[in-house]
């Protein structure tokens, strides 16, 4: 049996391996895409695989083992330093929230004088330098008198973090009806009533992603940490840090893939909430 | 949040400008005269020559964060759309990821008793260890790496906002490939450009961890000095004073970057 075609005429044969014009920029644009991804999650990779290799020295592949990620629970530095990471990502979220999704409703709602100069400068706490913002709180809070400890560093913390609460949720503010504010004032409630009620639940997308947000540079924050954190407040990326100084280490290995791992399902997560809103 | 703002971030700015024009006692405790000998030790060649270097390593790292990642938030902003998600939470996660987990990855390839140096000496290329890391060269690669999505995600934005029939008019026009980029996706997309540039010159100049941690110390940048006057030197002023270079770098920028987002908008 032949091919059905074989008397179809004969088209120029399309060389589809020889992409043209914007085909060919196409192909070169994605190789160069693939390079950088490589060159993005290579290292990433290789420090998740060798944490759980049986064997203190890197290279070699020895056996598969979770010894590493076991040390890592009896350590009882990193534990105690997590438990102040979380307490200070806790407390910086719900400040952040609550001021970013307050301030930016009344700068919706409400005109105040020199509001242009308002919202530049909600920006400079996101874009300054954190060198800078470190050692300015430092000289204030010196000069308050106020003790380094979990007060100073969440002030600091909510400080860079509660902007980007703000900026998120100014955003869906743009596209909200003002009817439905009307409505609800003209129901009965109070302005307070009519936030809570029907405002809160219409920016709740935006509040979690902010509070996510918070959350995660909050957890991780080094820089400004390093200033204004006190002997007994130190925070994981402080010791962290102290371990990558020293040198290579399996358990960091494991408690690196442990930080990837949980950025990775917030990253995820946070896609998927807000795929669904969109829908 | 007007009273956070002022509180938090003016006036701790403000006290660092006061502060560098004081002095300190023997203790390393501020007294408040005024005196400018902070800023002239400040102008002093070797400081300037940090201040110069770290500036060039910002430069560097800002300009190959753009030619690696322009052409990716252009791919990424041109695809479709369930691709598009799918890349852009790609370069999200490194993003999002704690940049000290990120540079120890580099660390252990890198150094004396690393991955690479592992592989190499096992293949028999090299018979010692070579020192890769505590060199400029790791350095401006621990920068491009923290930065590299900085760059990408403001890029992306306005890629993404691309009209398309302005690109496919072109080329229906006749233009060539390059023409339309030079002519048309370039200009366009120069306010993301502006943006990410903003996002990683800045900050890079004032890093301090990544270099400390790549560049082993010999070579100090200006937020590795402004760190130890604070902490190991105990000379807050003269800390305060470099500080207020560094701020003055960092309003300049802002307002260039403002400026520029003016004139796109007429």
């Amino acid at each position: 049996m032949t091919s059905s075609n074989e008397f179809a005429p004969v088209l120029p044969a399309r060389r589809w391996w020889l992409p043209r014009g914007p085909a060919i920029q196409r192909v070169f644009f994605g190789t160069w895409t693939a390079g950088v991804f490589a060159f993005l999650y290579i290292p990433i990779l290789l420090l998740v695989f060798y944490s759980f290799n049986d064997s203190k020295l890197n290279l070699q592949w020895v056996g598969f083992t979770t010894k590493w990620y076991g040390l890592l629970l009896q350590n009882e530095v990193l534990i105690r330093a997590f438990q102040n990471s979380l307490i200070v990502a806790c407390v910086t979220t719900v400040l952040s929230v609550v001021i970013g999704t307050s301030a930016a409703w009344l700068l919706y709602r409400y005109r105040f004088p020199a509001q242009q100069t308002l919202g530049l400068l909600i920006f400079i706490p996101m874009v300054m330098p954190e060198v800078l913002m470190g050692v300015s709180l430092l000289v204030l809070f010196v000069n308050l008198g106020l003790p380094l400890g979990y007060t100073t560093l969440i002030i600091a913390h909510t400080t860079f973090c509660f902007p980007f609460v703000l900026v998120g949720v100014q955003a869906r503010l743009q596209g909200i009806d003002p009817a439905l504010e009307e409505a609800a004032l003209d129901l009965g409630a109070t302005p307070l009533k009519a936030f809570w009620l029907v405002i809160v639940p219409y920016l709740m997308p935006a509040i979690i992603a902010g509070a996510l947000m918070a959350f995660t540079l909050s957890f991780d924050e080094y820089i400004v940490t390093v200033f204004t954190s006190g002997a007994d407040s130190q925070t994981l990326p402080l010791k962290v840090y102290g371990m990558v100084r020293v040198g290579l280490n399996p358990q960091l290995n494991a408690l690196s893939t442990l930080f990837i791992g949980a950025t990775a399902l917030l990253v995820i997560a946070s896609q998927v909430f807000s795929r669904n809103k969109s829908t | 949040m007007l009273g956070w703002l002022l509180l938090f971030v003016v006036v701790p700015t403000l006290m660092l400008v006061v502060i560098s024009f004081c002095e300190r006692d023997s203790l390393g405790r501020v007294i408040f005269t005024f005196s400018t000998e902070n800023y002239v030790r400040a102008f002093d060649w070797m400081w300037l020559k940090i201040l110069g270097i770290s500036v060039w390593y910002a430069f560097l790292t800002t300009v190959i964060c753009l030619l690696l990642g322009y052409p990716v938030a252009y791919f990424i902003g041109r695809s479709s759309e369930r691709v598009r998600g799918l890349l852009i939470m790609l370069v999200m996660i490194p993003f999002w990821t704690s940049f000290l987990v990120r540079t120890y990855a580099w660390i252990s390839i890198l150094s004396q008793e690393g991955l690479l140096n592992a592989a190499l000496t096992s293949m028999r290329i090299v018979s010692e260890p070579i020192g890769f890391l505590y060199t400029p060269f790791a350095v401006v690669l621990g920068l491009v790496y923290n930065f590299l999505p900085f760059m990408i995600l403001p890029i992306y934005t306005s890629v993404e906002k691309l009209d398309n029939s302005l690109i496919e008019a072109a080329y229906d026009l006749g233009a060539r490939p390059a023409r339309v980029f030079g002519q048309i996706v370039l200009p366009l997309t120069q306010p993301g450009i502006a943006a990410g540039i903003l996002l990683v010159f800045v900050p890079a100049i004032a890093m301090f961890a990544i270099t400390t941690l790549m560049g082993g110390g010999t070579n100090p940048t200006i937020g590795e000095v402004i760190q130890n006057q604070f902490t190991k030197a105990r000379n807050q002023p003269f800390g305060a004073a470099l500080g207020v270079l560094l701020l003055v770098i960092f309003i300049f920028s802002l307002w260039l970057s403002t400026k520029f987002r003016r004139a796109e908008d007429q």
